[in-house]
């Protein structure tokens, strides 16, 4: 996995609103890194960060991965055509979130995504995800 | 969550947006609630901090899960007298046009309600009801009352 910071001004706006981080990228593989906000709590009582950050995070990290292959170009363009999450814990507040994106198979029009969501541990998931984007070109424009 | 119980105790329960605007995250996007009779409509105002692809502009994959998962939760703290907030066990996205730069409104339905479980199905469109951008179905892990 390659790091490549100068990527980290491409990462769209709301990535960038909520402050999601580049860690890594390259090789049909992402890391992000979501450090703790106070905007981004889903239930102020515990600090607990809402599980839409996560969904964003993770839709994220997957289509990065993506931007990741080696055919990737800069005229390639992609949009996303489903997500499925699986929540197994909530996020320790105060804690950064790291997701880890793997693209295990490209074809000429679709690419699919698995990624996982922890703290440190990958042991001790907050969640994981699969996805599935449609691939464009500017031959082959997206439906 | 205190705040919902207190809302409960106060009997104002049923009004989902003041309870919306205690949620930070359901805040920073922009969410309000409509309702009319016992209709919830979810609205989420287009602003350039929800753009997911410069070029288009579209809103981005994350906001239109997080925004049916929102409509979701509110449909089913509608619906329901949980104590707490339900937390998500799954949520399933269907992402079936781009989201212009324009507002998008939600509805949910509750299509079971079980004892520990809820299934709830969500669509979200933007200025035309029958052509929705994106569609959720997901489980709600419920705290009884």
């Amino acid at each position: 996995m390659q790091s490549d910071n100068s990527k980290l001004g491409e990462l769209p706006p709301h990535g960038k609103a909520i402050g999601i981080e580049l860690v890594s990228h390259g090789d049909r593989r992402c890391r992000l890194r979501l450090p703790y906000g106070e905007h981004l709590v889903g239930d102020p009582d515990t600090g607990i960060i809402h599980g839409g950050v996560i969904t964003a995070l993770l839709d994220n990290a997957s289509g990065w991965a993506v931007r990741g292959d080696a055919g990737w170009t800069p005229e390639s363009s992609m949009a996303t055509l489903d997500l499925r999450i699986d929540y197994m814990r909530s996020a320790v507040p105060n804690m950064d979130l790291i997701a880890d994106a793997e693209c295990y198979k490209i074809t000429r029009s679709v690419a699919f995504v698995r990624a996982i969501a922890h703290q440190g541990d990958k042991e001790d998931l907050v969640a994981s995800s699969v996805a599935s984007f449609m691939l464009a070109t500017v031959n082959v424009p997206l439906p | 969550m205190k705040f919902l119980q207190k809302m409960r105790d106060e009997g104002r329960a049923q009004e989902m947006g003041a309870l919306i605007e205690q949620i930070p995250y359901a805040r920073f996007l922009g969410i309000a609630v409509d309702r009319k009779g016992n209709e919830l409509t979810t609205i989420l105002p287009f602003k350039d901090s929800l753009v997911g692809n410069h070029t288009l502009p579209a809103i981005h994959g994350g906001v239109i899960g997080a925004f049916l998962e929102i409509t979701s939760v509110v449909q089913l703290l509608f619906d329901t007298s949980c104590e707490r907030f339900p937390k998500t066990i799954d949520i399933s996205i269907d992402y079936l046009r781009s989201g212009r730069a324009v507002p998008t409104y939600g509805r949910a339905l509750v299509t079971r309600q079980g004892r520990r479980v809820a299934n709830v199905r969500a669509e979200i469109w933007q200025e035309e009801r029958t052509k929705p951008i994106a569609a959720a179905h997901g489980h709600y892990l419920l705290t009884p009352a």
